[in-house]
């Protein structure tokens, strides 16, 4: 079978950076599709994207548009870079339509080190977080819990971390929804969610996660304002985390999709993809999701939190001061695969949405009740993790995204090639030599898993960054180089 | 029959078809390709046995939970298995018995790859073709 590519010929352009798939297009569609995207970024995507967006435009109660954004790839479900929202009221709740990794997402430090300093330290500091950051198939954490322990940390998030010496309490403010959602109940997790997960607090897990240390360079600074704003200066070390909530999120949804799949029969729902199973947002079944999501949501804050206390401990160690002093403040947590009630404008009526998101970013801008205090003039920061071998960026969100994609942006630079393919191409031993030609130093726990992970399997993050941009739903603050990285 | 890597369809995650002449063929191919997306499966020694008891009236749902049921044992007690023995009867609803066999999770001895986050229901089919089973499964990585 050959990978199709491109958009279907009902596609209607809008503007440049505007695509509507048209609901005459499937049957069964209640709202058109619509793609964030360059021509070039459009003509490019899978053709299993379209496919999987319009399934995701018939799904019951959806609001205004099903969407996808410029970083969108074929998925399970609904693609990877996309956005629905439903009534509140009225609407369902999908967990395909978030994913197995609920509240995967990215954590952006920075430091107040240079490159110049980093750079003679650089394999002692990839190595070390090698050793204290777990990671690769199964592996587990050094936080021990019980199961009560455990509980707690699912209903409190980043400030069971803090409240156990596992963070600043600055940190709080700098994660979206201060690393607590507050419906989380860990009564509506299974008993197999909490053994699976228990031990896998500060774990990194494998596939596209990662921990890497990053180069802020001069030529890369978009718009030198904001940069300062962020506390982002030339030549700077910042370091970029990307993970999720580990086994106990992807048992979490593992669990409710058998429970909607049931539950479509009682409600009598019919969708197209049984991935996309569902049920009524204000069903027992669809509450006890929102609740259960909610507790895996903060299961990854506390898991990004507590490798960002191994990644101060690691800089401490290595550079014999301390986190502090060595400046290492959070700049943002995001999350990028979650579902949340937050209000629009639809058809100039404030409505309550259940929004998910499915590698999707959170992108509000300046003003946003939501934001903490620190970012209210300068917008959400927005972290995109690119490829290991291209580099990430530092973005804010926008009132447009607000206005146009229910407060959503990007999240990375979208796979274009299969895994399966990637790993014909590529052989895991020479890309590490070759990136480290290229000045970036790799550890990983598989040969093959880092090959999946080439850069050539994805788009190219400039272009992603340039949609968004033009399309006026972030804007681009810094590009970020990668010299260190650490892979599952 | 075994099973076949599919390289273009999900692409952020894997996709495979297992087929065997029947059910327990079936179901230990399915097997063996999910624990071959993690690890080199030649390398995984036959210390460890684990039964697995489950019943489902759907073939499609029986599938579902027994590769969902050695994803979740792989992370609670840290094992990758390689040695799959399942039985399958039929008497209105579908009862699988299954012994699967492997080892702890050793970066140092096995070859680890990428990690299995959940199976997803998306193309998941089980058909029957002129008396021989297979499968379309799709994995989240």
């Amino acid at each position: 079978m050959e990978q199709q590519l491109g958009s279907p010929k009902e596609i209607k352009k809008i503007n440049e950076t505007l695509w509507e798939i048209p609901t005459t297009y499937k049957k069964g569609m209640n709202v058109p599709a619509r793609i964030v995207a360059t021509k070039k970024l459009l003509d490019n995507m899978d053709a299993g994207v379209f496919d999987q967006i319009t399934n995701v435009a018939c799904m019951p109660g959806i609001v205004k548009h099903a969407l996808c954004l410029s970083d969108a790839h074929w998925g399970y479900g609904m693609p990877i870079g996309g956005v629905a929202a439903f009534d509140a009221d009225d609407g369902i709740i999908s967990p395909g339509a978030i994913g197995f990794d609920i509240n995967c997402g990215m954590k952006l430090i920075k430091t107040n080190l240079t490159f110049k300093e980093v750079e003679p330290k650089l394999h002692q500091l990839v190595n070390t977080f090698f050793e204290t950051v777990p990671a690769g198939v199964g592996c587990k954490g050094f936080v021990k819990l019980n199961k009560q322990q455990f509980s707690n940390v699912l209903e409190q998030g980043v400030k069971w971390c803090v409240d156990n010496g596992y963070g600043w309490k600055e940190d709080l403010e700098r994660t979206e929804s201060n690393g607590c959602i507050s419906w989380a109940d860990s009564s509506k997790v299974s008993d197999k969610v909490i053994s699976r997960g228990m031990d896998q607090l500060g774990t990194l897990g494998s596939g596209n996660h990662y921990l890497e240390i990053q180069h802020v360079r001069e030529e890369n600074i978009v718009d030198k304002d904001l940069a300062r704003k962020f506390g982002i200066f030339k030549d700077q070390i910042v370091v970029m985390l990307h993970c999720g909530s580990r086994g106990m999120g992807h048992q979490t949804a593992t669990d409710y999709l058998k429970i909607f799949d049931e539950a479509m029969k009682k409600y009598n729902i019919k969708i197209n993809d049984r991935e996309l199973a569902c049920a009524p947002f204000n069903s027992g079944e669809g509450q006890d999701y929102f609740k259960a999501m909610a507790c895996a949501a903060n299961m990854a804050f506390a898991n990004r939190q507590v490798i960002l206390h191994r990644i101060r401990e690691g800089f401490e160690k290595v550079f014999k001061q301390k986190a502090e002093d060595l400046g290492l403040n959070l700049i943002y947590d995001v999350a990028h695969n979650i579902a949340k009630i937050e209000e629009y404008k639809v058809d100039g009526k404030k409505r309550k949405l259940i929004v998910h998101r499915k590698g999707a970013t959170r992108a509000f801008g300046p003003g946003n009740k939501e934001l903490t205090s620190i970012y209210q003039e300068t917008g959400q920061p927005v972290i995109l993790g690119g490829s290991m071998e291209t580099g990430s960026y530092l973005l804010v969100g926008t009132k447009k995204a607000e206005e146009e994609t229910f407060g959503s942006t990007a999240h990375g630079s979208g796979r274009t090639m299969s895994r399966t393919k990637a790993r014909k191409l590529v052989r895991g031993d020479k890309l590490l030599h070759d990136m480290e030609k290229k000045g970036i130093y790799v550890k990983s726990t598989s040969m093959s898993g880092l090959a999946e992970e080439a850069g050539m399997a994805y788009k190219n993050i400039s272009d992603v960054v340039e949609a968004v941009d033009k399309a006026g739903i972030s804007k681009p603050v810094v590009g970020l180089k990668p010299i260190g990285n650490v892979k599952g | 029959m075994g099973y076949k890597f599919l390289e273009d369809i999900a692409i952020a995650d894997v996709a495979f078809e297992a087929g065997g002449k029947d059910l327990k063929e079936l179901f230990e191919s399915a097997a063996l390709a999910t624990f071959e997306v993690m690890v080199d499966t030649k390398k995984v020694k036959h210390k460890i046995k684990r039964k697995i008891v489950l019943d489902n009236e759907d073939l499609n749902g029986l599938l579902y939970d027994f590769l969902s049921e050695l994803v979740y044992l792989k992370d609670t007690y840290g094992l990758v298995f390689s040695k799959f023995n399942v039985n399958i009867k039929e008497n209105k609803i579908y009862k699988l018995k299954a012994e699967v066999v492997g080892d702890k999770i050793d970066y140092k001895k096995q070859e680890l790859r990428s990690d299995v986050k959940a199976v997803t229901l998306y193309r998941f089919k089980v058909e029957k073709v002129k008396n021989k089973y297979k499968a379309m499964i799709v994995l989240d990585i």
